[in-house]
């Protein structure tokens, strides 16, 4: 067993963990964070992805060990009380969602993209979604949602 | 995934002696590979070394005519990389379309050429540049350091710290991505350098390999139109659910041709 300390949206936090013990492991049965959700425990389908040190990441493919010291964000850090980060607030505006389970690490993949690229054409974040797979909306809402949140968080 | 002791040494010379010391050590980069295949019980080391903690492996140089790549510097730092766009934009651009952009954020270029996937991007950059790979033990031509299928010239406690791309004069890569895993069904590197054309094959076979009559061609005429009616066999290429091996054989022309144009 290891120790292991990490910011998680903004709140320093510690915890005992085996080396084995994915970073998804760590935040849904050890912090109770469960927004970020398991899909495919396979790398692929992206509902897991959280931001760690800035960076998006799929924490089903990082073990918690390798996040020690780092700076975690995950889907519950981004609303300010009641309100909604400007992502979040146009997926809902812009039905970017069907039952909602892909939808955290959507928005967590989407606010990576607005720091690398501001204003991403449709194409953009069709290609930036690669890594995150919805099998409700056909996606054509989520690129809505992404491209008005982008515009939101220019201000 | 069985458990394993986890060590993340904060020197390289603590990495040597973490991995010369275990019994059945791995090395971990990003591990995009490696967790996955942890995962399906595929490897149980009894020792996973963490080499994120040797933040010198990360980076990216010029050095004259080459552009030096730490082998800790991951897909998305080379892809962004302004000395690489401007010297070697090829390569850029193969880093841009390796997985997704979470993978790009942790997979690193040392994980992807020491684990030598037969689908992975990165060796037939490394062998159509001609490229070198610097160990800690010594300096490896690319094209004796990728040996065949998930294998390379690398022994078990030798660390791969940065690889050296010459720069070309004209090169690009064209990849048949699977449309799942955007691994390269078939991906062609052809690149025109200081010591000829060289034309390198990921994908298709058990290893990255070069196609002699494309280059021969090229080599007189820099053009797609060269690599008209030059087919490659598909003996003893790869066969699996995505595509046959005849179909791969013929998407290596394809790809071929669409880089040579790519390359201009």
């Amino acid at each position: 067993m290891a120790n292991v300390t990490m910011t998680i949206n903004g709140k320093q936090v510690s915890g005992e963990v085996e080396s084995r013990t994915l970073l998804v492991e760590f935040l849904r049965d050890q912090q109770r964070l469960t927004g970020t959700h398991v899909g495919c425990d396979t790398s692929q389908c992206g509902a897991c992805v959280v931001h760690v040190n800035g960076d998006s990441a799929k924490s089903c493919t990082m073990l918690a060990v390798q996040a020690d010291g780092a700076d975690v964000t995950t889907i519950e850090g981004l609303a300010k009380g009641d309100d909604l980060h400007p992502m979040q607030a146009a997926f809902r505006e812009n039905h970017g969602l069907q039952c909602g389970f892909c939808t955290p690490g959507m928005i967590m993949s989407a606010i990576d993209l607005v720091q690398h690229n501001a204003d991403p054409s449709e194409t953009e974040i069709r290609e930036w979604l690669e890594g995150n797979i919805c099998r409700c909306t056909g996606y054509h809402n989520i690129v809505k949602s992404i491209k008005a949140g982008a515009e939101a968080m220019r201000g | 995934m069985y458990d394993f002791e986890y060590v993340k040494p904060g020197s390289l010379d603590a990495a040597k002696s973490a991995i010369a010391g275990a019994e059945d050590g791995k090395l971990m980069a990003g591990g995009m590979t490696l967790i996955p295949t942890l995962k399906q019980r595929l490897a149980s080391p009894s020792d996973v070394v963490d080499l994120g903690g040797l933040g010198d492996l990360a980076g990216i140089r010029k050095d004259g005519n080459s552009i030096v790549i730490g082998a800790m510097t991951r897909h998305a730092e080379v892809a962004a990389s302004a000395d690489v766009k401007a010297a070697i934009p090829a390569l850029a651009d193969l880093a841009e379309g390796i997985g997704d952009p979470q993978v790009r954020n942790r997979g690193t270029i040392g994980g992807s050429i020491a684990n030598n996937d037969p689908a992975a991007d990165y060796p037939a950059a490394l062998v159509a540049l001609g490229a070198t790979v610097r160990t800690t033990k010594r300096e490896l031509a690319a094209e004796d350091f990728f040996t065949g299928m998930f294998e390379t010239a690398l022994e078990d406690d030798e660390i791969i710290t940065e690889v050296v791309f010459p720069t070309a004069e004209k090169a690009a890569y064209a990849k048949f991505p699977n449309p799942a895993s955007r691994y390269a069904i078939v991906g062609v590197f052809v690149a025109k350098g200081g010591d000829g054309v060289k034309v390198a094959v990921t994908g298709a076979g058990p290893a990255v390999f070069r196609v002699a009559e494309m280059e021969t061609a090229l080599s007189g005429n820099f053009s797609a139109d060269a690599l008209q009616g030059i087919s490659v066999s598909a003996d003893d290429l790869n066969s699996d659910i995505h595509a046959g091996a005849d179909y791969r054989a013929h998407l290596v022309g394809v790809m071929a041709q669409r880089a040579v144009k790519a390359a201009g």
